[in-house]
């Protein structure tokens, strides 16, 4: 499959002012990654690994101090295709609030083909067919204010999908919500990978990373381990090292070992323990 | 010592075409040595509750006695509230301003205040039950710590006025997994030295089972239930029908019943599941 973003060589370093003076902090160091369009790609690691950094260098919001990012061909510092760029690879924040624009959901939702010179006949088609990717539709003329924090996450999400972005980065879009409304962006998500888009989600819950097909974990700027879901949960102690939580299955299966019951390494998800445990049934 | 909440409602816009109750007829007590936890759906009301209970909000009808003070009567004074009840809001990190770490910890004693020794006694005293260290941060720019450090920094600041009931709203919300657990650790610990209430909101059910005495469910504005986790978590339909979930650990025990297994169901910490599930194991691997 084709490689949507090449992250080559990344290095990202910013200046801290403090009263002892400035510092220079390496966010990034060193970072490759390839991401093959169509792929679902979560990155974990704890505050301060470089995770958000990195994504903001995926779109151009902010630029490499070291190597390069190509997203669809271009490179991101080439003041020339930022604009396609942007377009390819599209980004949900953590606050719904910082991204709402507009007093009505549709207004706020057309606010980006707007700017990028849609015809309005189009806008209006690609309004609707985003509110209804994200279950948004019935509340097209509510005032965004009057919405769940899940909901507006969601239009959010569909402000970034009326660009027709091939990619999405998500830098924790569940953080700030509650159970509910994480269950309804997670949703979406898995739904917007099925229909082939390609998603880099951020985020601390690790079992909205085991949703992802590959899971890279990020420490200290640098990425410490890549592989899949299954691959990174067995490796117990690299997670707990960086104090990152395991799924609920592994510290289980950990526990029961404990007391002596054997199970075996490969059991990381709830499905494989229920089937392990049942099979004494 | 004990706070008692009576019958307390609050309209919003009363009188306005969009007037809403927000809470209805809420009665509850907490008592010393207790931890509670308020959770609920959003817009359940919870922040609302506890925005009364430190007298931010003043309600339409009910009252509110925190050692045997009535603190939702008129003439009782902020200050003599606020040295009662600590509230430390969500996010709670973005409330610090001042220009060194000790200096942002000191800004509530010195508004009741105490003297210059006391203060910085009580400075010293609260940052080490956060879990960080005086001479260590204490000249440090606030800015300068880890999102984790900051919301200890800010719960010191509330902690150093030594309220008898310490209220805590989503204090784990947007943390990673490792600063989550010191949070929790640290609540526990905050408790057990300074043997004040603690009232906390959280979605985090695993949360919730493992640190309360007591469990107060909200819904539409309304305390739905009350009880120890153990009564709470076991009415599995009626969370659900407010929107909430169960901890983990009662989940995985819920399928493992669900697909057959007669493992007991009463379990909601990790800690128990591992235990009853050894057991239940262990017993079968005998009879083979």
């Amino acid at each position: 499959m084709e490689n949507i973003i090449q992250i080559k060589n990344l290095t990202f370093d910013y200046i801290r002012e403090s009263d002892e003076g400035s510092e220079t902090i390496h966010a990034i160091r060193d970072v490759s990654l390839d991401i093959p369009e169509g792929s679902f790609t979560a990155i974990i690691g704890r505050n301060g690994s470089g995770k958000s950094t990195l994504a903001k260098n995926l779109n151009g919001l902010l630029l490499p101090t070291g190597g390069k990012i190509l997203v669809n061909g271009w490179d991101t510092a080439d003041e020339a295709h930022i604009w396609d760029v942007r377009q390819t690879a599209g980004m949900v924040f953590q606050n719904p609030d910082n991204q709402l624009v507009a007093s009505i959901v549709e207004d706020d939702v057309a606010f980006g083909p707007e700017n990028l010179g849609v015809p309005p006949k189009e806008i209006r088609e690609r309004v609707d067919e985003v509110l209804k990717s994200v279950d948004m539709y019935p509340f097209r003329t509510k005032s965004p204010h009057l919405l769940s924090g899940g909901q507006k996450q969601r239009v959010a999400i569909a402000g970034v999908l009326a660009m027709e972005p091939r990619c999405i980065i998500f830098d924790e879009p569940t953080a700030m919500l509650d159970p509910q409304g994480r269950q309804e962006v997670m949703r979406i998500i898995r739904r917007l990978h099925e229909e082939g888009k390609t998603v880099i989600l951020i985020t601390h819950f690790m079992d909205e990373a085991a949703q992802a097909d590959r899971i890279v974990i990020m420490d200290d700027g640098r990425v410490i381990a890549d592989g899949t879901p299954g691959e990174i949960f067995a490796d117990e102690e690299t997670l707990r090292r960086i104090r990152l939580d395991v799924p609920l299955a592994v510290d289980m299966a950990h526990r029961l070992r404990e007391y002596g019951i054997p199970v075996p390494a490969d059991i990381i998800t709830q499905e494989k323990l229920v089937e392990y445990i049942c099979q004494y049934k | 010592m004990s706070i008692q909440v009576r019958n307390l409602s609050y309209v919003y816009n009363a009188g306005m075409p969009d007037e809403q109750k927000a809470l209805d007829n809420v009665s509850f007590e907490v008592y010393n040595g207790q931890i509670a936890s308020i959770i609920g759906h959003t817009g359940s009301g919870k922040s609302t509750l506890v925005q009364h209970l430190n007298g931010l909000l003043k309600p339409s009808e009910g009252t509110i006695i925190v050692g045997g003070t009535d603190i939702t009567e008129a003439g009782v004074a902020m200050r003599e509230i606020r040295q009662k009840v600590g509230l430390v809001f969500q996010y709670p990190e973005y409330q610090l301003f001042e220009e060194t770490v000790a200096a942002d910890v000191a800004f509530g004693p010195k508004n009741l205040g105490l003297d210059e020794m006391e203060i910085n006694d009580r400075v010293r005293e609260a940052l080490s039950l956060v879990g960080l260290d005086v001479d260590e941060v204490g000249e440090r720019s606030p800015f300068d710590l880890s999102g984790g450090q900051k919301r200890r920094v800010a719960i010191a600041g509330i902690i150093a006025m030594r309220p008898q009931v310490l209220i805590l709203d989503e204090p784990t919300a947007g943390l990673d997994p490792g600063a989550h657990r010191e949070i929790i650790d640290m609540i526990r610990k905050v408790h057990e030295k300074e043997e004040n209430i603690v009232i906390f909101v959280s979605h985090n059910m695993d949360d919730v089972a493992a640190l309360s005495d007591k469990v107060l469910v909200m819904d539409r504005g309304q305390l739905m239930m009350s009880g120890t986790p153990q009564e709470i978590f076991h009415q599995r339909e009626r969370l659900a029908n407010a929107g909430l979930d169960i901890p983990s650990a009662a989940k995985l025990m819920m399928q493992l019943r669900k697909s057959g297994c007669e493992v007991p169901v009463d379990a909601l910490t990790r800690e128990d599941a591992a235990k009853e599930l050894a057991a239940y194991l262990q017993g079968k691997s005998r009879k083979c």
